[in-house]
């Protein structure tokens, strides 16, 4: 296998090292140090891809990460695939897979590129918003799907990604990135200070565009034998530290970088210890950023065709991988720096049919040197269009009148068309800084002005782009950042630069032609298919700011983020609306300045990782009887413990007749729990809780309500008097490190002279709760020196004592409305006690229940839950707990807010029951409520349902339910209006067992 | 991300921060001498300026203390921080100091 376009010798590829690899199937050779792009190249491929909207054959346009065009998906299998690569940053390595994407059947022929010929007058901008508004229905059903499968980019991979990624972080003194000629000298500058020192570059070597420079010199060396100097001189400092393949995609407050480095892509077989990607969270001191310019192309007729490419990418082909871009070219240019890619190419071995330059007079050195070398210069004209199916074939150039109307064209046949507008600083970093862009008229282009961060640019990212300058500019940069940091920089340093003349030119807009302005297609936005005409349409159509504009066209909006393009389309929005660009703003540039992966982002916070798990001490128990888990936060709580043969309607049926009419056992360990302890603990609790505790007795518990200080109910819990100083709280499971945080809030700026410790003990105490008739039988052999009886140890107390001769605290409560006893031990007891408590409940049939049965035996007695029947909008009186106010305390949280009027209406949504005409209807929580059967609609809704099961204990459903004006209402029929059906049901009082109690104290 | 200094551990990153709300509101406390409008003045209205603004903060991953901090709300950047209880800084003066 040859490469018939690679250059018989030069270039940075190692020909001691030949790979292969294949593109849609087919087999190509390459060599090391190539990219999928040059590669290709070398072997004559430019058709890489299908457009996104007109599936127009396209080519490569650059040699960088600003591509547009050839984006590429590359993976052997499913589980290593990524989609969306550009070609041009694609290393390659032997056995590379990598296929086009947007095409179908096949590249060369694809039936989507209809829309171009057919469809092509009616996508104009705004195409989706006017085609696709009507009817609302078919935008998910039939429009969306229909333009995935026709227009788009890869595909998703099939398989999850089997790599692994990793994260750093670390810290810098200052941060060079980019390591063109302005990095390379900032870094040199920055190294010597002795202070802490990373260089990063996204290419696999440093040195920028010195890479495909062979013209200049530098104190009399080559460029790529300075770049090699440069680089050793750095390496062997050890305060330096060099990255490469890393690519600075963010730029977040105080100096913290995002930089992503690719670190096994490149290699064929890589040590499987090695992560894919690393990411980089570098904090610095000072930052140097030395991002260089994009070149930007001409916006003329056909400037797409595969074959035309700007300028100085096509120079970097040549002399970077020795892959020669094609045999004939036209050059089209409005700046200087395409005279020396003609220069270049022409010693490459390629032919140059003419440069055509939009300028009347260029007068730069390279001019003359191209003319010099025999290359036809036409000066004033432009090209007006390209021929050619797959790869152009021919370029039109016509000449300027003095008006700056092109006249009749002259074809010129070639295979390349070269471009070149001028070049763009590569500000992204700069203004994801939040720094301010400056627009430099003389430039043409905004530059970097008022800094928001410790930084500095240097070089092309701030339009310094003559060799000489630009190393100078680095040095500056570089000693600023030393002294800044340290305040000191060493012994300045010169560069001698010789072969590299100055520039000068650029140009903004659509380039003018003689074409018909309704059919003809000069692309801006090459990615997405933005053309000069869409800009015009949507100016025409009322578009005034460039962010209006951008969204309305769609340009810059592809995932190159319109590097290319964004300019271009600046300068013919302010052609079109006769306003000058600084006024016509810039659109946001976001992070990340390229793509980055999402497993990177992720990290190892994959699968098991992806979130903490939180189990009980004896879920294991619970795993072993073949327990269903519900999470709830980032527990894993026993949902139901279902026997062989049983769905969960069975399970919880069977579990809540157990609690109801023997014994059932629940853990309750996920409950949080908070221990107040102080001298003030009592008034610290007076103030927390709408409750009274001064009075409460050492050994006795009072359920809690918790508001906050608008009045609206918080938290709940029970909460046990330990001792006069010692409070034992528990809130909801997902609600005790919010209450914990309240209190601490409370404790440290309210009420900063109460002497009160608080103490999350969540974790420390594994929580046993027995329920039912028997329970007080099943506990009563395991626990030591408490007198079980009601008399002695009555509903709503606590004891400290042994259990199983574990140090626990007992406590007799109840959420069940049964009979019942919640063994606090510690945690590291909590598996052994809860199997001591299963077999001495064994005799009566103890039943492990999980939280469903928890929630069925809580409603049938009309306990809330608080989040449930609560929704941050309910007073205490409005769920029924009016009961729990200390009405005659001065002061507690929410205690004003309380008497505010609007928190006594009598229409306020209050608690209540349900029970449907249907006892086997089961109403749906969250379902709307109404007064009126027959409502017209919009209905008003007067309340919805909290909470509803199908109760075990009364063989019919039972609901809970927030209604406005509810209390008034009891006895009356509300409805529930549902898809298939208007549902009747009775409000009633929110307690549908044991009204009294009587099981409770049992 | 920021960095935020915490009068009690020093500087340290945005994530170990929690924020808190608007500083120096006082609580509608028990009593009754408050009319209504001023107790929903105090639950609801906050200044939420363009600029400069007295702000609440814990470092919730570190010494869990409850802190206050000015903060320009345009630049997100911190002008200073101080303990809970200590009285509005002089942020004129502040200011002054910065720009010098
Ligand atoms: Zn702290």
């Amino acid at each position: 296998m040859s490469a018939p376009f690679r250059l018989p010798a030069g270039g940075r590829i190692d020909r001691s090292k030949p790979l292969s690899f294949s593109f849609d199937g087919k087999s190509y050779p390459g060599f090391a140090g190539d990219t999928l792009a040059s590669a290709l190249i070398a072997s004559g491929v430019h058709l890489m891809g299908r457009s996104f909207k007109y599936h127009r054959p396209r080519g490569f346009l650059t040699a960088g990460p600003d591509e547009p065009n050839a984006l590429v998906g590359v993976g052997a299998s499913d589980d290593r695939y990524t989609p969306n690569l550009r070609a041009p940053v694609v290393e390659l390595h032997d056995g590379l897979v990598a296929e086009s994407q947007n095409r179908w059947p096949s590249l060369s022929f694809d039936v989507g590129a209809i829309n171009d010929v057919l469809l092509g007058r009616f996508i104009p901008a705004g195409f989706y918003y006017k085609t696709f508004m009507w009817p609302k229905s078919f935008w998910k059903s039939v429009y969306e799907p229909k333009i995935r499968a026709a227009a788009g980019l890869g595909r998703p991979p099939k398989d999850p990604d089997s790599a692994r990624y990793t994260q750093v972080y670390h810290h810098t003194d200052i941060l060079v990135i980019g390591t063109g000629p302005a990095g390379l000298a900032a870094a040199l500058a920055a190294a010597k200070s002795g202070l802490r020192v990373l260089v990063c570059d996204e290419q696999p070597e440093f040195g920028g565009s010195l890479l495909h420079d062979l013209s200049s010199s530098i104190d009399g060396k080559t460029p790529a034998q300075f770049v090699a100097d440069a680089v050793a001189d750095l390496a062997r400092q050890p305060n330096v530290t060099l990255l490469t393949r890393t690519t600075a995609f963010g730029y977040t407050p105080h100096n913290m970088i995002g930089l992503i480095e690719r670190v096994t892509d490149h290699i064929a077989h890589a040590d499987p210890k090695l992560p894919r990607e690393r990411m980089w969270h570098v904090r610095a001191g000072e930052v140097v950023l030395a991002t260089g310019a994009i070149e930007r192309p001409l916006v003329f007729p056909e400037n797409d065709r595969p074959g035309v490419m700007l300028a100085d990418a096509a120079r970097a082909y040549a002399n970077r991988w020795a892959a020669k871009p094609g045999s004939r070219a036209v050059v089209a240019t409005a700046d200087d720096g395409a005279y020396r890619a003609a220069l270049d190419l022409k010693a490459a071995g390629v032919e140059i049919a003419l440069i055509a330059d939009m300028r009347a007079n260029p007068t730069g050195a390279l001019v003359a040197q191209a003319r010099a070398a025999g290359i036809r210069v036409e000066t004033g004209s432009v090209v007006t269009g390209t021929r050619g199916r797959l790869r152009v074939k021919t370029a039109h150039v016509a000449r300027l009148d003095a008006n700056g109307n092109a006249g009749a064209p002259e074809p010129f046949a070639c295979d390349l068309v070269l471009m070149s507008g001028g070049w763009t600083p590569t500000v992204h970093l700069f203004s994801q800084s939040r720094g301010k862009l400056r627009w430099d008229e003389a430039l043409g282009a905004y530059v970097p002005g008022t800094s928001a961060e410790r930084e500095r640019s240097a070089g092309g990212c701030r339009g310094v782009y003559d060799l000489q300058a630009v190393l100078a500019d680095g040095t500056a940069a570089g000693e600023d950042a030393v002294r800044a940091a340290k305040g000191m920089p060493g012994p300045s340093r010169g560069f001698m630069v010789t072969g590299s003349p100055a520039t000068s030119g650029g140009y903004l807009g659509a380039v003018p032609h003689d074409r018909n302005p309704a059919t003809v297609k000069a692309f801006v936005d090459f990615q997405n298919d933005v053309t000069a005409k869409d800009l015009k349409l949507a100016t025409r159509e009322g578009m005034r700011s460039i962010e209006h504009v951008k969204r309305y066209t769609t340009t810059g909006m592809a995932t190159d983020q319109g590097k290319t393009s964004n300019m271009n389309a600046l300068g013919i929005v302010s052609d079109s609306l006769k306003t000058p660009i600084p006024q016509i703003g810039l659109t946001t540039f976001r992070m990340p300045y390229t793509p980055v992966t999402f497993g990177a982002f992720a990290g190892a916070s994959r699968g098991d990782l992806f979130d903490p798990v939180r189990r009980t001490p004896a879920h294991d128990w619970a795993v072993a009887e073949g327990a269903t888990f519900e999470p709830v936060g980032q527990w894993k709580r026993a949902w139901w413990f279902p026997k062989a043969g049983e769905d969960m309607h069975a399970a919880v049926d069977r579990e809540v007749k157990a609690i109801r009419t023997s014994v059932g056992l629940f853990d309750a360990s996920t409950l949080g729990k908070i221990e107040v302890v102080g001298p003030d603990a009592a008034k610290f609790m007076e103030l927390m809780y709408t409750n009274a505790w001064a009075k409460l007795g050492v050994g006795r518990c009072r359920y809690g309500v918790m508001l906050r200080e608008d009045g609206f109910v918080m938290d709940d819990g029970v909460i046990g008097r330990i001792a006069d100083d010692r409070f034992h709280v528990t809130t909801t499971t997902g609600g005790a490190p919010r209450v914990l945080a309240h209190m601490e809030d409370y404790l440290q700026t309210e009420f900063p002279h109460l002497d009160v410790w608080l103490t999350s003990i969540t974790e420390q105490w594994a929580v046993i709760a027995v329920q039912g008739p028997k329970a007080r039988e099943v506990i009563a052999p395991l626990v030591d020196g408490v007198d079980l009886s009601t008399a002695a140890f009555p509903h709503m107390s606590v004891r400290e004592c042994k259990v199983c001769g574990v140090p626990a605290r007992l406590f007799r409560v109840s959420f069940t409305g049964e009979l019942g006893f919640e063994i606090n031990v510690p945690a590291d007891y909590g598996r052994a006690v809860w199997e001591a408590v299963h077999a001495s409940g064994k005799p009566f049939g103890i039943t492990p229940y999980g939280t469903e049965a928890m929630h069925v035996a809580r409603a049938e007695k009309g306990y809330i839950i608080v989040g449930q029947e609560t929704d941050g909008t309910a007073t205490p009186d409005d769920v029924g707990l009016g009961w729990a106010i200390g009405k005659t305390k001065p002061d507690f949280v929410g205690k004003r807010a309380l008497a505010r009027p609007s928190m006594a209406n009598a229409d306020r949504k209050q608690l209540v029951g349900l029970l449907t005409k249907d006892p086997k209807t089961t109403l749906e929580e969250g379902a709307q409520i109404v007064a009126d059967a027959h409502v017209e609609m919009p209905a008003r809704m007067i309340g919805h349902v909290t909470s509803s099961y199908q109760s075990p204990t009364l063989g019919r459903s039972i609901a809970m339910a927030m209604v406005k004006g509810g209390r008034a209402r009891i006895g009356s029929s509300l409805f529930v209006p549902m898809p298939d059906g208007v549902i009747e049901a009775t409000v009633v009082e929110p307690i549908f067992y044991d009204k009294e109690g009587a099981r409770l104290d049992a | 991300m920021l960095i935020i200094n915490c009068p009690i551990c020093g500087p340290r990153p945005e994530i170990e921060f929690r924020y808190g709300g608007e500083a120096h509101v006082a609580r509608p406390a028990g009593t009754e001498t408050l009319d209504d409008q001023t107790v929903a003045d105090r639950l609801y209205m906050r200044t939420n300026p363009k600029g400069l603004h007295f702000e609440r903060w814990r470092h919730a991953h570190g010494c869990g203390k409850y802190f206050n901090a000015v903060r320009d709300t345009v630049s997100d950047f911190f002008v200073t921080t101080y303990k809970a209880g200590e009285p509005k800084p002089d942020v004129a003066a502040l200011l002054k100091d910065q720009a010098r």
